[in-house]
């Protein structure tokens, strides 16, 4: 199933040359292309990857790493899927495109866990690739040395986050480092390492063989190009779609044929929940940011229930290392029971609200930091609801 | 010889904290702060907690500890740093560039009220019923903060059986906050693995291999965990209702020996500054407690370093004279059970290199139940003897079932530091005010060697001090006996002297440099094994280890907290009464001259000490059944 409505991608793919071009390229030439792209972190953070690859691009060291993101864990998140599938040269030449800008000589594919059935057509893509020297030593004769490992992750959500990843793939248990140090100097085994998402990496490609300028077109001011979204949910039409950044929300429900709309979620369980009041806010860095997923809940919906859902997925995939994401998502989940069973006061929910302010910003990773991003839009929008039905 | 070559286990990120390669011309500059609006100069990589503590900014901390590597993951230690979304946390938060701090802000207070309260929420017990009240930091931040209620309600049920099956550590995982102290102890510090965290979310436990009890895994109950521990999660096995039994039983003729290091240590659970010494007033106490006899187990530590000495003595004569190629060299000291239990698991293929000699408890042991008996006339059957100790694994080595010499138990119970403070306390008694007394006969006041053996590097200076005047009839050459190469905290020594002008008996030793070693912690010990099996320490002929960083002074049954600087004060207290003492050599000790003139008559190394005073090891490795 490809990509539904694509804009960039699908020319890229069947008649891009961005590794080619690429290596044509100085490592700074690269970067500065990426950086005057505006291109931002897929994965839902938005770090501007140019400032990243530079970062890593100036650190000195014997060794540096490329790892790819393919973690897809958000819920209601599968466009990474879809490229890895579908849109393999995009993907892989984009990753050798980094590691050629940092001056890596390996690269790892990180993928989740259940995507363990795509294993062996991503391996066999790969062999192809190095078959055609795009992959190995002096790529396309050009001098530069690159391969890429695919690593397999064991289900845990929060190696996706980069840290977190950064430790599964050595061998340790998936927990989130300090920061700083950051990836970029100090990341795998130690060594300057940048973590992109899948789709980073597809737009990389884009970006080298079309050009920077050229990219930015796409997009608002803050948010250049386009972007993935797995639309799931009370809609006609769900799938993968590409659109322009700054498509408001209205927008993309008319293109996913949903109606009776109460509510988006936006960013998967870690993500906000709109209201209908407010669908016509942009998706976009500077408005409403997303990683990729959108749920769509039409009126026949308990958004306590939902709530709910959400909120035993954290509990069940924090990581379990840092206080406010280990027993914080435990408190707002029984705090959610307790409103089920109508025996939560507004004193105690206002409470948690505020203890869900307090693990926003003290949580070690951005687990924590967003796992209650969900009960306090949920709580605030729907409050009304929420309480006349008990 | 590349003593370094061994790594540690522990992730990368809980390293401390390495600066950028790329800005090494900043490392050493001084960066410019501003904390809570007043301006700090700063040395550049230096956390911020560390800054904060240097310019008498409190900040609160539950994971982090001055001996281990960083976790990050309490975050009490939250502060606001000017600019970001999110807070930092303190410990782990390196300053390398003008950073604008609030320590104290509304935000930075409410999380740590928030943090604290869901840590409550999840802390089993209260705190009467506790181990570790009135030394608990969950308990001192809990009053900190002025929580008088639970505001996310309590625990009421036990979700974990406590694990009482090792000798020496107790494990009550429902006391656990799952700061990781014991963890990072276990696979950084000591380098031995034996915990780690299982499962995850709110399942998330500390466990050990396959959740085994810990008497079924390869722990060394050095303890070190206990001593790191914020909480009462982990304690030692304290045996102190069965020894009030025994001195309540008129039938029973308690005798107790006490080890160098709690004397030095014991003052911190009465307030006192560490380093302070309180030898004479502990054994007034012991008697007012109400145990027959005090003895010195320095008396056997002296007795450890005759047979010890001895017995490298005849291991080198055996190497340079008979050029017996099987004779182990270097000697491995055997004093401290928990590296005992570390090379049995570790390196059983390399037990041959321990000195047989037993440590000076279980030498003290069956020493009461045979020749104090006798001198007595006591049924040793009617004897029971204790050990103070700082030490957690004692326990455990008193019940090793080798350890009966005598034809009993040799020492029927390990006694923590702790616990004979808890035990002193519940007599009414307030230890620093009791006037001093001395140790009992037959046994007496022992040498300043034999105290030293609480510091690292103690059992080799006292070993230098006897065998260099019986090779060469001259006192060592350093001055006041301090031999400085044995001293300090370095993780690894090394150092030799020249044995010259040797008495004609031990002629073979002429010019012969006695290179030795000394390592404390057990990741310096697995470093040392490491080259010794790289065949980088044949030049070696005598090593010192000793489980516990510092030595026994750092012991795991020693007073909580532990830090680089109180284990300094507590070796700095040993080291001046060694100083002060009028006899401070082991061979010197009339007591010592006395009991191999009347009772191990075959002298050092003799058919009797074999049988009493020494024994054999269990090659163990890695797997148990």
């Amino acid at each position: 199933m490809p990509i539904i409505n694509d804009i960039l991608f699908t020319e890229e793919e069947m008649h891009g040359n961005a590794l080619a071009k690429a290596l044509s390229m100085s490592a700074n030439d690269i970067v500065i292309e990426i950086r005057e792209s505006g291109l931002k972190g897929r994965g839902g953070a938005g770090f501007p990857t140019g400032t990243k690859w530079m970062l890593a691009m100036a650190a000195v060291s014997e060794k540096k790493f490329v790892i790819c993101n393919a973690d897809e864990g958000e819920p209601g998140t599968f466009k990474d899927r879809v490229l890895l599938t579908e849109y393999p040269k995009i993907v892989f030449e984009g990753i050798v495109i980094g590691g050629y800008a940092i001056g890596a000589q390996k690269g790892f594919l990180y993928l989740r866990g259940e995507y363990r059935y795509m294993l062996k057509q991503l391996e066999t893509y790969l062999e192809q690739m190095r078959k055609e020297n795009r992959l190995g030593n002096n790529i396309l004769g050009s001098g530069f040395n690159f391969d890429i490992e695919i690593r397999l992750g064991s289900g845990a959500y929060v190696c996706g986050e980069e840290t977190a990843l950064v430790e599964s793939l050595e061998g340790h248990r998936g927990e989130a480092r300090n920061r700083p140090p950051f990836p970029v100097n100090t990341g795998y085994l130690g060594y300057p390492t940048i973590v992109n998402n899948v789709e980073t990496f597809a737009n990389a490609s884009v970006i080298i063989s079309k050009g920077g300028e050229w990219y930015s077109q796409y997009g608002t001011n803050k948010s250049k190009g386009t972007k993935l979204l797995s639309v799931s949910g009370d809609c006609q039409k769900p799938g993968v779609y590409e659109v322009p950044f700054g498509i408001t929300i209205k927008e993309l429900l008319q293109l996913v044929e949903a109606s009776d709309t109460k509510a988006v979620q936006i960013g998967g369980a870690s993500g906000f929940c709109i209201p209908k009041t407010e669908f016509d806010r942009k998706i976009a860095f500077e408005d409403v940011a997303t990683g990729g997923s959108i749920i769509v809940f039409n009126e026949s919906r308990d958004m306590l229930h939902i709530l709910k859902n959400f909120m035993e997925f954290f509990v069940e995939e924090s990581c379990g290392q840092c206080v406010p994401c280990r027993i914080g998502n435990v408190k707002l989940l029984e705090g959610v029971e307790k409103i089920e069973h109508g025996q939560c006061s507004f004193a105690y929910l206002n409470e948690l609200i505020e203890l869900g302010k307090s693990m926003q910003i003290a949580s070690k990773c951005g687990l924590g930091q967003s796992s209650p991003n969900s009960f306090i839009s949920i709580i605030n929008n729907f409050e009304d609801e929420i309480f006349s039905k008990r | 010889m590349d003593i370094d070559k061994t790594s540690s286990r522990a992730p990368v990120s809980q390293k401390p904290l390495t600066v950028a390669k790329s800005e090494p011309s900043d490392l050493g500059g001084l960066v410019e702060v501003e904390i809570n609006g007043k301006p700090y100069k700063v040395q550049m990589g230096k956390t911020i907690l560390e800054a904060c503590k240097e310019n008498n900014i409190h900040i609160p901390t539950l994971c982090y500890h001055e001996d281990l590597c960083l976790a990050g993951v309490c975050r009490i230690c939250v502060v606001e740093i000017e600019g970001m979304r999110t807070l930092a946390s303190s410990c782990t938060y390196p300053i390398t560039n003008k950073l604008k701090i609030l320590t104290t802000s509304e935000r930075v207070r409410k999380a740590r009220r928030h943090i604290l309260d869901l840590i409550l929420s999840e802390h089993y017990g209260e705190c009467y019923s506790c181990h570790r009240n009135g030394n608990c930091e969950l308990q001192t931040l809990a009053k900190e903060y002025g929580v008088d209620y639970y505001r996310f309600g309590h625990i009421t049920e036990r979700r974990h059986q406590v694990d009482r099956s090792s000798y020496a550590v107790v494990r009550d995982m429902d006391k656990c906050i799952l700061c990781k102290r014991c963890v990072r102890t276990c696979i950084d510090l000591q380098e031995v693995g034996v915990l780690e965290a299982t499962r995850r979310g709110d399942k998330t436990t500390i466990s050990t291999f396959f959740d085994k009890p810990l008497l079924d895994v390869i722990c060394i109950n050095c303890g070190q965990c206990i001593n790191r521990c914020p909480t009462a999660a982990l304690r030692a096995n304290d045996p102190s209702d069965d020894i009030w039994r025994a001195i309540d039983d008129p039938t029973k003729h308690v005798v107790i020996q006490t080890a160098p290091s709690p004397r030095a240590a014991i003052g911190e659970e009465f307030g006192l500054p560490p380093g302070t010494s309180l030898t004479g007033q502990m054994n007034t106490a012991l008697r007012m407690i109400g145990f027959d006899r005090v003895f010195d187990t320095n008396f056997t530590a002296d007795l450890t370093i005759m047979e010890e000495g001895t017995e490298l003595l005849l291991r080198l004569k055996k190497a340079l004279v008979d050029g017996d190629k099987d004779v182990k060299l270097p000697q491995l000291t055997s004093c401290s059970p928990g590296w005992i239990k570390f090379i049995e698991h570790f390196y059983p293929e390399h037990l041959d290199y321990l000195s047989t000699c037993k440590s000076p408890q279980q030498m003290f042991g069956p020493l009461i139940k045979t020749f104090y008996a006798q001198e007595s006339n006591i049924n040793p059957a009617d004897i029971v003897t204790v050990a103070v100790m700082p030490c957690s694994a004692k326990k455990f080595e008193c019940n090793r079932p080798e350890m009966n010499a005598s034809g009993y138990k040799d020492v029927d119970y390990g006694l923590t530091t702790r616990e004979l403070a808890q035990m002193i306390k519940e007599a009414g008694l307030y230890l620093p005010d009791l006037p001093p007394s001395d140790f009992d006969e037959p046994f007496g006041n022992a040498s300043g060697a034999g105290l030293i053996f609480g510091a690292t590097g103690g059992v080799m200076e006292a070993a230098l001090r006897t065998a260099y005047e019986i090779v060469t009839g001259r006192e060592v050459p350093f001055t006041n006996l301090e031999i400085t190469p044995c001293r300090g905290f370095e993780g690894v020594k090394q150092a030799s002297v020249k044995l010259e002008n040797v008495k004609p008996e031990w002629s073979f030793l002429e010019g012969v440099d006695l290179n030795f070693m000394i390592a404390h912690g057990t990741a310096n010990a697995k470093k040392v094994m490491e080259a010794l099996i790289r065949g980088e320490l044949n030049n070696i002929h005598f090593i010192e280890i000793m489980a516990c960083p510092g030595g026994c002074i750092g012991g795991g049954g020693q007073p909580i907290p532990t830090s680089p600087e109180i284990r300094k004060k507590r070796a700095e207290a040993i080291y001046k009464e060694d100083g002060e003492l009028p006899i401070r050599k082991s061979h010197d000790n009339p007591h010592i001259k006395y009991i191999y003139e009347k009772f191990l008559t075959d002298g050092p190394c003799g058919h009797k000490s074999h049988e009493l005073l020494h024994t054999h090891y269990v090659k163990r490795g890695k797997y148990i059944d």
